[in-house]
């Protein structure tokens, strides 16, 4: 459509151009084509009236993006390798990776970079090697490894980050990452600081991008309300009143197994081994005769042993496109930024709803003030413990708790190490007042939903 | 055999879990047509071919040029000088083993002067980046054959997709937000009776903490109708008062505190939505009273056939209701309860479902066809869903170009927000007249940025013209127009991609419903608006 020579013209270009070529596709250093940016470059080198107020059309702007940008892609698979790919066609050339998954038959529907013969390689290494061999001149750079396991030095290279996560436990932690490395000078922020975060997630039909400038804008944590924490079906139904299908695989799943141990005494239930999903569908389907319950099927145990959460190629597509585009805008201010959330839906016709999402004033994550916990000087600590797991704006999975009592650093409880859950258990019993903590005193809060220490003022209601 | 059917399962699962096996078997059998292999068209077919549809051909008359495989992941800079449609197809096809893909070097222009009816063969057709003239030809012979046509256009930070398609039936809607049908406001016999074995007040503690919360609003129900003249709780202050009236109900120890009943609180949560009246919803009046429905004939495609039989079971046997769902919720209940329970509607689903059977047989004999050409299961289906049905009906190209029957009013209440996405689709327009004028876009080299202004406006100017437009549209779009120079940069061409490889997948289905016709997306604020032209 936007090529419009004489054939004559055109023939002595394309004859020019093979004589031109770089044949190497590989470690590509200079492997460019007349034309190639063509698309690109009318968007930064040239004015106009919808830019950012910052924007300067120019070369140096397609410099940027291929030489000096960095752009961390935080997961490779249903968004990710969509990311990769649209930002490496849109100019970015330093991309880096990160996903502790390797590949699975069931991820092939949509994670167009991985083969049936790569089931069970590393998704980052095999969707690097794919996008750098097939445009010439990225350089994406796998790491096969936890996001836990990269610490600050490795985050604070990078100009712009986009997560294509699946738990919102992961988001939290990279949110909280970001947060860390803000620096304030006499309380003000160094915006240099600033990374910005783009967040992109999905579910069957639906999904969502937003733009998170830490510090600044509305953190994942802000708007934690908008992420329901999952429900669990309740014991009693499980064990001795199901009603639904679903209700009698996870008879089987939580209930059964540890008791029958079918494959072993040490053996954890692995819902990616067929064997052992078989074992529990049987299992369920002897359950769900018991109670003249239909529909257990071997799609569904696996579903619910699996969490199994529906997804296609479309939607992935759709919200990695937008996160991308946002990605180009903050890299070449040739537009502003989406501000700041936007959510997709195409189950009736397309639907999109685009707001701003607000800052909490006393967001746990980002507010940087120490929250309040009131609790009275009776309370036991267990009940502290129970505020921070199940308060939506907190949703903590399992606080370690340590304050300062007459001088010393004192652990109250943790969860994570045996030997020291042992030795705190009995504190959870105790009172706040048995404990010797006093009005006022600051609570030093580490749980897996952070990088960072919370801190939080005890406060006494009586 | 088998081993590729176990592969396929694992393969396609999380997708199967959406639209299901059927869904996938009309997948397979998909034959798609996409013209012109840009990035868009490679990112709509690459969203297809995941997925496992049966095959694909691509017709583009194109030579790849370097500007092509800048922004395109299924070219690569080898193929530079080649058809354009060969090499897409190469590495579309590497995608996914189960497709089929073919090429043809030809311009769609070519096809429709030579053999329009090549494109009879094709489930949907895809158009991408396809200028005015060509698109209203294909839209013409695509309209009479009938074959559904989608066409998609990327144009700087702009997304386009228009869907032609004369009448596209659904049953399996899958509605996000469904109300249950659980008809505690006309209760029939069986139900009736079924609650008639309840007695809550002989009941001992655990039966009565297990009893269902449709149970309980059944019973307070009879009571409060006996108590107020057989009207049911109509405003707030009255659905307050059942409320309360059914608080009252929760067993109390010893000491006069009431015990924790998880059901009655179900119960009280849930008057709100149980007290609605059960209702035809107008979108399946609209159907009973549409043309289709009422002259049923030996062409008459089955989806009529079943709507015109639920219509006479709603007439007869279903004394003014659709047949019952047979569907619900779970709830607070002991096992057996709430598989009782079940069973009462599952079996009233059963009869009315044999009824409308009947229906359909009376139907199929009339118009001279045998019983089984309608299949029980597709029935079950059909009455299962009978809440959800829609029915999309596009208007044609010729109808929203025609200076006769543009849909002046949507354009213009639109444009009261001179920045309303209405305003990207004039511009579109105004482009393609531009491109018809001058044989070329506007400001695709930087030189003609700035003098292809005023020629853009022009070509502004007699669109509003010509149709009678009393719009306004501001200078800065038509500059930002010119800005854009024919760019398709990936990101708008992949969230593009994504949107109407869905939308094909809905046409190829039946389930889930298609927009309606025309939707922009606006990747500078990332907004979006569909609009009906």
């Amino acid at each position: 459509m936007a090529e419009t020579d004489e054939p004559e013209k055109k023939r002595r270009r394309v004859v020019e151009l093979t004589e031109k070529m770089v044949v190497d596709g590989g470690n590509g250093s200079t492997c460019e084509w007349e034309g190639r940016w063509n698309h690109i470059k009318k968007f930064v080198e040239r004015s106009g009236p919808f830019t950012h107020p910052e924007f300067e059309p120019g070369p140096e702007s397609l410099q940027f993006m291929s030489e000096t940008c960095k752009v961390l892609v935080i997961g490779a698979g249903g968004l990710g390798c969509e990311l990769l790919k649209d930002l490496a066609l849109s100019g970015f050339r330093n991309i880096h990776v990160v996903d502790m998954d390797t590949i699975d038959v069931s991820n092939l529907n949509r994670q167009f970079l991985f083969r049936p013969k790569d089931v069970g390689r590393p998704k980052a290494d095999v969707a690097a090697d794919f996008i750098n061999s097939r445009i010439p001149g990225c350089r994406v750079v796998p790491h096969f490894k936890k996001i836990q396991d990269l610490d600050e030095t490795f985050y604070r290279q990078f100009h712009i980050i986009v997560c294509g996560l699946d738990s919102v436990l992961a988001r939290r932690w990279m949110n909280g990452m970001l947060l860390s490395l803000l620096v304030y000078e006499d309380g003000v922020l160094d915006q240099l600081s600033v990374i910005p975060l783009i967040d992109g997630g999905t579910e069957g039909f639906k999904g969502s991008a937003r733009v998170i400038f830490p510090g600044m804008s509305a953190c994942i944590d802000c708007t934690l309300e908008l992420y329901p924490p999952q429900i669990n079906f309740p014991m009693c139904t499980i064990a001795s009143m199901p009603r639904l299908p679903e209700h009698c695989v996870e008879y089987v799943r939580v209930l059964l197994w540890p008791k029958e141990k079918p494959f072993g005494d040490d053996v954890t239930l692995d819902g990616d081994d067929p064997a052992h999903i078989q074992w529990v569908f049987e299992k369920s389907l002897e359950r769900a005769a018991e109670f003249n319950i239909t529909g257990v099927t071997y799609r569904l145990t696996q579903g619910v042993v699996k969490r199994v959460i529906p997804a296609v190629a479309s939607t992935n597509a759709v919200i990695a496109a937008a996160c991308a585009t946002e990605v180009f805008k903050i890299a070449t201010s040739a537009y502003t930024p989406l501000n700041n959330y936007m959510v997709f839906n195409d189950v009736d016709g397309l639907y999109t709803y685009t707001f701003e999402a607000e800052r909490k004033e006393n967001c746990s994550a980002c507010s940087q003030i120490p929250l309040d916990l009131h609790f009275s000087s009776s309370s036991k600590l267990q009940e502290v413990l129970d505020y921070l797991t199940e308060s939506a704006s907190l949703q903590m999975k399992s606080p370690a708790v340590t304050a300062t009592v007459d001088g010393k650093n004192k652990t109250l409880y943790l969860q994570s190490v045996a030997s020291i859950e042992q030795r705190t258990r009995p504190n959870l019993s105790k009172t706040l007042k048995e404990l010797r903590l006093t009005d006022g005193q600051e609570l030093a809060v580490a749980d897996v939903t952070t990088p960072q220490t919370m801190l939080f003022r005890l406060c006494f209601t009586s | 055999m088998a081993a590729t059917k176990a592969s396929k399962e694992q393969k396609y699962d999380r997708q199967l879990r959406l639209w299901g096996d059927h869904g996938q078997e009309a997948l397979e059998n998909a034959h798609i047509c996409l013209i012109n292999a840009t990035a868009t068209g490679t990112e709509i077919l690459k969203n297809l071919v995941l997925p496992g549809i049966g095959a694909f051909t691509i017709v583009d008359g194109h030579t790849v040029t370097g500007e092509d495989v800048g922004n395109n992941f299924f070219l690569s800079n080898s193929s530079i000088g080649k058809n354009r449609a060969q090499a897409a197809t190469e590495l579309l096809q590497e995608l996914n083993s189960d497709v089929s893909g073919n090429f043809v070097e030809e311009s769609p222009d070519k096809l429709l002067d030579n053999d329009p009816e090549f494109f009879h063969r094709f489930t949907i057709v895809i158009g991408v980046q396809l200028p005015e003239s060509t698109c209203l030809r294909l839209g013409s012979v695509l309209w009479s054959a009938p074959v559904p046509f989608l066409v998609c256009k990327t144009y700087g930070l702009i997304g386009y997709m228009r869907l032609v398609v004369q009448e596209h039936t659904v049953i399996e809607s899958h509605p996000d937000n469904a109300l249950e049908d659980l008809r505690l406001d006309q209760p029939f016999a069986e139900f009736q009776n079924h609650i008639k074995s309840y007695d809550l007040d002989s009941m001992d503690k655990k039966d009565h903490s297990h009893t269902p919360w449709v149970i309980i609003v059944a019973k307070y129900l009879e009571k409060w109708l006996s108590e107020h003249n057989c009207l049911p709780p109509k405003n707030y202050k009255e659905k307050e008062a059942f409320r309360q009236f059914i608080r009252e109900g929760i067993l109390k120890n010893e000491n006069g505190v009431p015990e924790d009943e998880e059901n009655f609180e179900e119960a009280i949560k849930n008057v709100n939505t149980a007290l609605n009246p059960t209702k035809i919803p107008s979108t399946v009046e609209d159907l009973f009273n549409s043309e289709q429905c009422n002259n049923i004939t030996s062409q008459t495609s089955s989806f009529w056939v079943m709507l015109r039989a639920v219509k006479e079971f709603v007439h007869n046997e279903g004394t003014g209701s659709l047949p019952v769902r047979g569907t619900i919720p779970d709830m607070i209940a002991d096992s057996q309860k709430f598989i009782n329970l079940q069973n009462v509607y599952r079996e009233k689903a059963l009869q009315d479902t044999a009824a409308v059977s009947k229906h359909i047989e009376c139907l199929l004999q009339s118009v001279g066809k045998p019983p089984e050409s309608i299949a029980e299961k597709d029935i079950k289906l059909f009455c299962k869903n009978a809440s959800f049905l829609r029915v999309v009906r596009c208007r044609s190209l010729a109808e929203e170009y025609s200076v006769d029957s543009v849909n002046k009013d949507e354009i213009t209440s639109y444009m009261d927000n001179p920045d309303s996405e209405m305003v990207f689709y004039l511009m579109l327009r105004a482009i393609d007249r531009f491109y018809q004028q001058h044989s070329r876009y506007p400001g695709v080299y930087n030189y003609q940025v700035e003098e292809d202004i005023s020629k853009l406006k022009l070509c502004v100017n007699s669109l509003l013209q010509e149709y009678s437009l009393n719009v306004n549209i501001k200078d800065d779009y038509i500059h930002e127009f010119c800005r854009y120079g024919a760019a398709e940069p990936h990101t708008v061409s992949a969230f593009l991609g994504g949107s109407a490889a869905q939308e094909a997948i809905k046409i190829i289905s039946h389930q889930f419903v298609p927009f309606n016709n025309t939707f922009i997306y606006n990747a500078m604020s990332q907004t979006s608006a569909t609009l009906q032209l």
